[in-house]
């Protein structure tokens, strides 16, 4: 069994949970086996068959009074036992900040290593290869696990989902067991950004700034196409952010985030390496620029040379009738 | 308060990386290294908080000799001391095993540490797998990518980057905590800290020291092989005024790309 850690958030279930079933479904079907997926929480309050429509022949809902708040410490218990009593070949689980923060502590409790942040996963000879980024994004390794059972966290908005079916699975509750006093560190409480921006890790278009935005208020244009663009986030590059012009928690490269959206837009973004490293994985790049000579041209699939503050108010209006149409 | 402090030493953000294809490896010639920059945050947060409440900073890397001048700088920052683990073995890209070493050498060596901090990864391998690895091992609680981090007494309070919003975790010591740029300015060495620096004398602790057996520290990562990035296809320059290059990009977005 390929078995997948799913996360929900508001009673919802991620999308890159849906992907990481989709890729357990297709690696499944060539090592010869199927497909669970484990609902972690106090109760089934968030157990979704969808994940079955995805691919999963089994659902599990591992329910204890102590897993109602996220605790990797917590997790990481519960699902070791699952993991020993059920004994999956291979465990997926979506490289989010949940499943970055919980797949080590799994992985260290079962005694494996890990492969973190993959981008792609192959079969050959029978036996699981991953491939992910290193130095951000400026190569990339392939490579195999010695240890068993197999564990992977999969980076989100890479895998594709499968086809939806009408499948239906079994569901079996199970009681993790947490000795008194086990926990000693778990979330309180959970702070949404205002305005519930998208994360640019989530996000299908990032809108990006750097040096050449000028200033903070001038970041206020790209917040503006964002709000036409569906699924869209402000990101920045490094100067921006440690200029101070916007939060560090945009930023986008090998000090900050690596990304990979459908479509990457930059604007008066010169393309330091440690910046490209960080959005070379994106689908399709735009680069909007005055210097002609920037190295981010190199890596854009379409580039315009030019002011940035004639540009982007143009966009608007194009992006505007393209969504209003 | 005692704390820890995990750092590593790694090429420079600004490097090129090659590759050597036959030995399957990065090449290290001509590349600068430097302490891997979210380690940084972690150095500055103990400074800070032996600032505000007494107590050690000892400062832990583990790799050859060449790791020293990492451990240097955070002497010159202000740690109290520097310990080396000396580990010959090179990049594994096996989290599971520099775990091992370094939750071994917290057992062995600094058995009363209130408090492990890490940066949340090192940029290299960007495995981010250590910090909750080690805390496993060790049985303690953790706070993973922090922006803001409070110890009050035996507990602690962290906010930590999540999608779109702020995990507020809180835990009781000891714990591990892994450091995110938003957390603190790190200092720069004074000339007088690099004085001290350099008079300071880094102890080395070797594996066999630890006790740990070549079973134990044997990676369990294989490098099947390392590759350069695709490369991108030649892009299209629009040219003609704002309006009329704006018009051109979304309609290949629209129809040839179909992004958006």
């Amino acid at each position: 069994m390929v078995l997948v850690i799913i996360e929900s958030r508001e009673g919802k279930t991620k999308k890159s949970s849906l992907e990481t079933v989709s890729e357990a479904k297709r690696r499944a079907a060539e090592l010869g086996t199927d497909v669970g997926a484990v609902f972690v929480g106090s109760s089934g309050d968030c157990l979704n068959p969808e994940v079955f429509s995805y691919g999963a022949a089994r659902v599990y809902s591992l329910e204890s009074p102590q897993l109602g708040r996220y605790s990797a410490q917590g997790y990481a218990l519960a699902l070791a036992d699952l993991v020993a009593e059920v004994k999956p070949e291979v465990v997926f689980i979506a490289a989010t900040a949940m499943g970055r923060d919980l797949a080590p502590r799994l992985a260290a409790r079962l005694r494996v290593a890990l492969a973190s942040d993959c981008t792609k996963i192959e079969v050959k000879d029978g036996k699981l290869e991953f491939t992910r980024p290193i130095y951000a994004g400026k190569a990339f390794l392939t490579l195999s696990l010695k240890s068993s059972p197999q564990i992977a966290t999969l980076r989100p908005n890479i895998f594709p989902l499968e086809p939806k079916t009408d499948a239906a699975g079994e569901v079996v509750k199970k009681k993790a067991a947490i000795p008194e006093g086990a926990i000693r560190g778990s979330v309180a409480e959970v702070l949404s950004e205002k305005g519930g921006e998208i994360d640019v890790t989530e996000a299908d278009v990032i809108i990006s700034g750097g040096r050449g935005m000028k200033g903070p208020e001038n970041f206020a244009l790209l917040r503006e196409l964002a709000a036409i663009i569906p699924r869209s986030a402000v990101g920045a590059s490094r100067s921006a952010v440690d200029s101070g012009w916007i939060g560090h928690q945009h930023q986008v490269g090998q000090t900050g985030k690596t990304v990979s959206p459908n479509l990457y837009m930059a604007f008066g973004i010169s393309g330091a390496i440690q910046h490209l490293a960080g959005m070379s994985s994106s689908k399709y790049v735009v680069a909007v620029n005055k210097d002609p000579e920037a190295p981010i041209f190199k890596v854009a699939d379409y580039g315009i040379v030019g002011d940035l503050f004639q540009v982007v108010p143009a966009l608007k209006e194009e992006f505007k009738k393209l969504y209003s149409d | 308060m005692k704390v820890l402090v995990f750092v590593k030493r790694v090429p420079d953000t600004e490097s090129k990386i090659r590759i050597n294809h036959e030995t399957n490896s990065v090449v290290l010639e001509g590349l600068n290294f430097i302490i891997s920059p979210n380690d940084e945050f972690a150095v500055e947060e103990a400074l800070r908080l032996r600032e505000a409440k007494g107590g050690q900073v000892t400062v832990v890397s583990a790799g050859g000799d060449e790791s020293t001048t990492v451990l240097k700088k955070c002497l010159a920052m202000g740690a109290d001391e520097a310990v080396l683990i000396k580990d010959d073995l090179g990049e594994t890209y096996d989290g599971l095993r520099v775990s091992r070493i370094l939750a071994r050498a917290v057992e062995k060596k600094f058995p009363d540490a209130d408090l492990l901090l890490f940066g949340k990864q090192s940029v290299g391998a960007d495995n981010a797998q250590v910090p909750s690895m080690v805390a496993e091992m060790l049985g303690l609680p953790q706070a993973n990518v922090v922006t803001k981090l409070e110890i009050d007494g035996p507990n602690g309070v962290t906010f930590r980057e999540i999608e779109g919003a702020m995990e507020k975790v809180v835990f009781s010591l000891p714990a591990v905590v892994s450091a995110q740029k938003g957390l603190n300015e790190p200092r720069y060495e004074t000339l007088k800290g690099i004085m001290a620096a350099k008079k300071k004398v880094i102890p080395v602790i070797t594996l066999a020291e630890l006790g740990l057996t070549d079973e134990e520290t044997a990676p369990q990562v294989e490098v099947v092989r390392l590759e350069a990035p695709p490369v991108r296809r030649n892009g299209k320059i629009l040219s003609g005024p704002p309006d009329e290059a704006a018009r051109q990009l979304v309609s290949l977005l629209r129809d040839e790309a179909k992004v958006v």
